[in-house]
């Protein structure tokens, strides 16, 4: 079952449409990657889903329901990407009271925040100021406090950012074991190495409007260019077919593109009669990160934000 | 509610479990008190004193000017030449020097010659000695009973009585001048410390951009009221231990201050006055103060509070961005205190009557009002209406204030036009 499900949203500021007639489903148990540029209605979108902001148009489905804010609330966490914390505050009292405003007893909220602290190794921080903890530090507290509740829908605006390869990874081993668990989670970013790592299903934003969605082996495949890559046990010249076209060639690594009609077998028939040693095979599917840049390329999408409507 | 409640708490303690708290608290007072003690102190005790010579050839003074003082010492000598004086008073080995001819008579200029610099006080006191011995020695001069002259110079006593208000009188009138002083001030200082607290505690909020993870589990609106509640409960707590600190000094103090000094001021002749002041506070209905004291405290500061968040909600860089903004909500109060010194004065005059009832400025002027009686210089309608005008809109710039707040606390970016304030306010959602 859908855990959300958002029908023809639409958020309208004065001078530009920020979220322009959006739609999409996010099944329970996903790891759901939002991508877009910066500018292209991701914060507003989620801020929708989180009760922050009303949709101007459109409807929010939330477990089967429509959103309440009010109540939903409880049941998502949400990770903003400009990460704030009282400055002043002791860690402890400070991952304490957000779990309560979330409608945790003091009790509850103890129990969770010591398991946590447990489990990420912040048992000490209990009476240091968030001032005194370093980037990398205050975002692990950032993401405890986010997962506290245990909410049904977690929701993260770039959250490796400012981590090092071993608080990514450690970050990262929590987010697959709480969708491991049943929480679903959305995943909002513009790097999308980790995209394709991380998530099993992604949408695609531009200027507020989705260009792209489908789970991320699908949309690599609707986005391929029958590029190949072989290599090969001579270095001669390969002659010329009306099978492939060869793109570059560099020692004994060949790229070619397939033309139509024809596949990879046909290709690697070829070689065989042409007696040519194929050492090595593979299809080169875009990155994600190709994708991203060749649909977004072009709509001016820096400059957005400045666009009259 | 609980949520306002779980904001307030934190408010609350964030800010009373801070060691500034104790220190403001109670090192503000007496630190004030300390400085008016050293004030009065200084004042009483001048270190300086000022040593003056007097050749009077002529034996105009009578061997006397005034009984020397710690302040001003007047030696007669006849011996010392002009000549010696004068240069004693270029080393500075004397303050200043009276020459007076051996022809001069009562009406003659006196010239005072000084060595050094002698302040204003000090020299209109000298003027004021020189000028009281000469006139006290040109009615001796005259022909006449001297006994008659002295009853003709005495004052009569004038005393005001008001017919509908028996404790408009004398000095009951000053002290009651006195009391809805202290109140206006008191609150005019609350209105702009408070307010300010609250500004930058939805500054600093939203600067850290915990408000978007705040407001990601409860609404804005529930974030500012409990923000201005937590912060109105440190000041009600500021003021029971004021109050409970100026009983304490009250009970130490008078004691100590009357047993010693209460000989000391019925020498001086003041213990009549003294005692007319005490019974004049005696009268004051203290009751009624204090408890109009917390009401208008508490309106007013509810009032501003909602509008110093607005203001703070808008602002998205740091404190240059709020002075701008701060002005219009800054300027009813200034204005309220400049009415608030009229009232004192006139607490009926129609200036006065418009300050009570006027929201912005009633909790400041009224305060003034209210200390020279009730109903005497204020009608209980008068008070009723006040009090509804001021808590009605409470209400308003509380929901105006919160509907700037939702959009504000979440807008960075530029700054906003006060015409994009009230386009916030009035728009869905």
């Amino acid at each position: 079952m859908a855990i959300l499900e958002l029908a023809h949203l639409k958020k309208y500021y004065a001078t530009q449409k920020a979220v322009d007639d959006i739609s999409f489903k996010i099944e329970a148990g996903q790891i759901f990657g939002l991508l877009g540029p910066n500018g292209a209605g991701k914060t507003t979108l989620l801020r929708m889903i989180t009760g922050i902001f009303y949709p101007d148009e459109g409807s929010i489905l939330f477990d089967g329901k429509k959103f309440d804010p009010e109540n939903d609330i409880k049941h998502i966490g949400y990770m903003p990407e400009e990460r704030g914390l009282y400055k002043k505050m002791k860690i402890g009292d400070q991952a304490l009271f957000l779990a309560q405003l979330k409608g945790l007893s003091y009790q509850e909220a103890m129990t969770k925040i010591k398991f946590w602290f447990e489990r990420l190794d912040m048992q000490s921080w209990w009476n240091k100021k968030v001032e005194d903890l370093s980037k990398g530090m205050s975002q692990k507290l950032q993401f405890v406090i986010t997962v506290l509740h245990e909410p049904k829908l977690i929701i993260l605006d770039e959250p490796f950012s400012g981590l090092d390869p071993v608080n990514a990874n450690l970050i990262k081993d929590q987010i697959f074991e709480l969708a491991k668990k049943g929480s679903t989670i959305i995943f909002s970013t513009h790097r999308m190495e980790q995209v394709e790592e991380i998530c099993d299903q992604i949408a695609l934003i531009n200027l507020g409007k989705k260009v792209l969605e489908g789970s991320v082996t699908d949309v690599r495949q609707q986005f391929k260019e029958h590029l190949y890559e072989l290599k090969l046990g001579s270095t001669e010249q390969v002659p010329p077919t009306s099978i492939f076209e060869t793109v570059s060639q560099s020692s004994d690594k060949l790229i070619v593109r397939i033309n139509e009609g024809h596949q990879g077998n046909d290709l690697l028939r070829y070689f065989i009669d042409q007696q040519i040693q194929v050492e090595h095979f593979s299809e080169i599917l875009p990155s994600l990160n190709d994708i991203f840049i060749r649909l977004v390329h072009g709509t001016a999408a820096v400059t957005r934000s400045f666009h009259k409507i | 509610m609980n949520k306002i409640a779980l904001v307030l708490k934190r408010e609350f303690l964030t800010r009373v479990q801070k060691k500034t708290f104790l220190l403001v608290t109670i090192g503000l007072p007496i630190l004030i008190f300390g400085i008016y003690a050293a004030i009065i102190y200084f004042s009483i005790n001048s270190t300086s004193s000022t040593r003056i010579m007097v050749v009077d050839n002529a034996g105009l003074f009578k061997d006397t000017i005034a009984p020397s003082t710690g302040e001003i010492q007047y030696e007669f000598n006849q011996q010392t030449t002009q000549k010696a004086l004068a240069d004693k008073a270029k080393n500075k080995e004397i303050d200043g020097y009276i020459v007076i001819a051996e022809n001069a008579t009562l009406n003659d200029k006196i010239d005072l010659v000084t060595g050094k610099k002698i302040g204003m006080v000090t020299r209109s006191k000298i003027k004021d000695d020189i000028q009281s011995r000469l006139q006290k020695l040109k009615m001796d001069a005259l022909p006449i009973n001297q006994d008659l002259l002295a009853k003709a110079k005495t004052n009569n006593e004038v005393d005001i009585v008001n017919v509908n208000d028996k404790n408009d009188s004398g000095i009951q009138a000053g002290v009651s001048y006195g009391v809805g002083m202290v109140c206006g001030i008191l609150i005019y200082m609350i209105l702009l410390l408070y307010g300010t607290s609250v500004m930058r505690g939805v500054m600093e909020e939203k600067i850290s951009r915990v408000a978007e993870i705040v407001v990601s589990s409860i609404k804005p609106f529930q974030l500012m009221m409990g923000k201005i509640l937590g912060i109105g409960a440190v000041g009600l707590l500021q003021f029971l231990i004021w109050i409970v600190l100026g009983i304490g000094l009250k009970l130490l103090l008078i004691p100590i201050l009357f047993s010693g000094g209460g000989q000391e001021l019925t020498a001086g002749g003041n213990a009549s006055q003294m005692q007319e002041v005490f019974a004049a506070l005696g009268t004051i209905n203290f009751p009624l103060i204090l408890s109009m004291f917390f009401i208008y405290f508490i309106g007013g500061y509810l009032l501003y509070a909602s509008l110093f968040a607005a203001i703070g909600c808008t602002v998205s860089d740091g404190q240059q961005d709020a002075q701008g903004l701060q002005l219009p909500v800054t300027l009813p109060i200034i204005f309220a205190f400049v009415i608030m010194m009229q009232a004192v004065n006139n607490p009926t005059g129609g200036l006065s009557v418009f300050g009570s009832l006027f929201p912005l400025t009633s909790p400041i002027v009224m305060m003034a009002r209210v200390a020279q009686g009730v109903p005497e210089a204020v009608t209980v309608w008068e008070l009723i209406l006040s009090l509804m005008l001021l808590f009605g809109s409470f209400l308003f710039t509380t929901w105006f204030a919160g509907k700037i707040y939702r959009t504000g606390i979440l807008m960075y970016g530029k700054k906003p036009t006060w015409k994009e304030l009230i386009k916030w306010a009035f728009r869905k959602n």
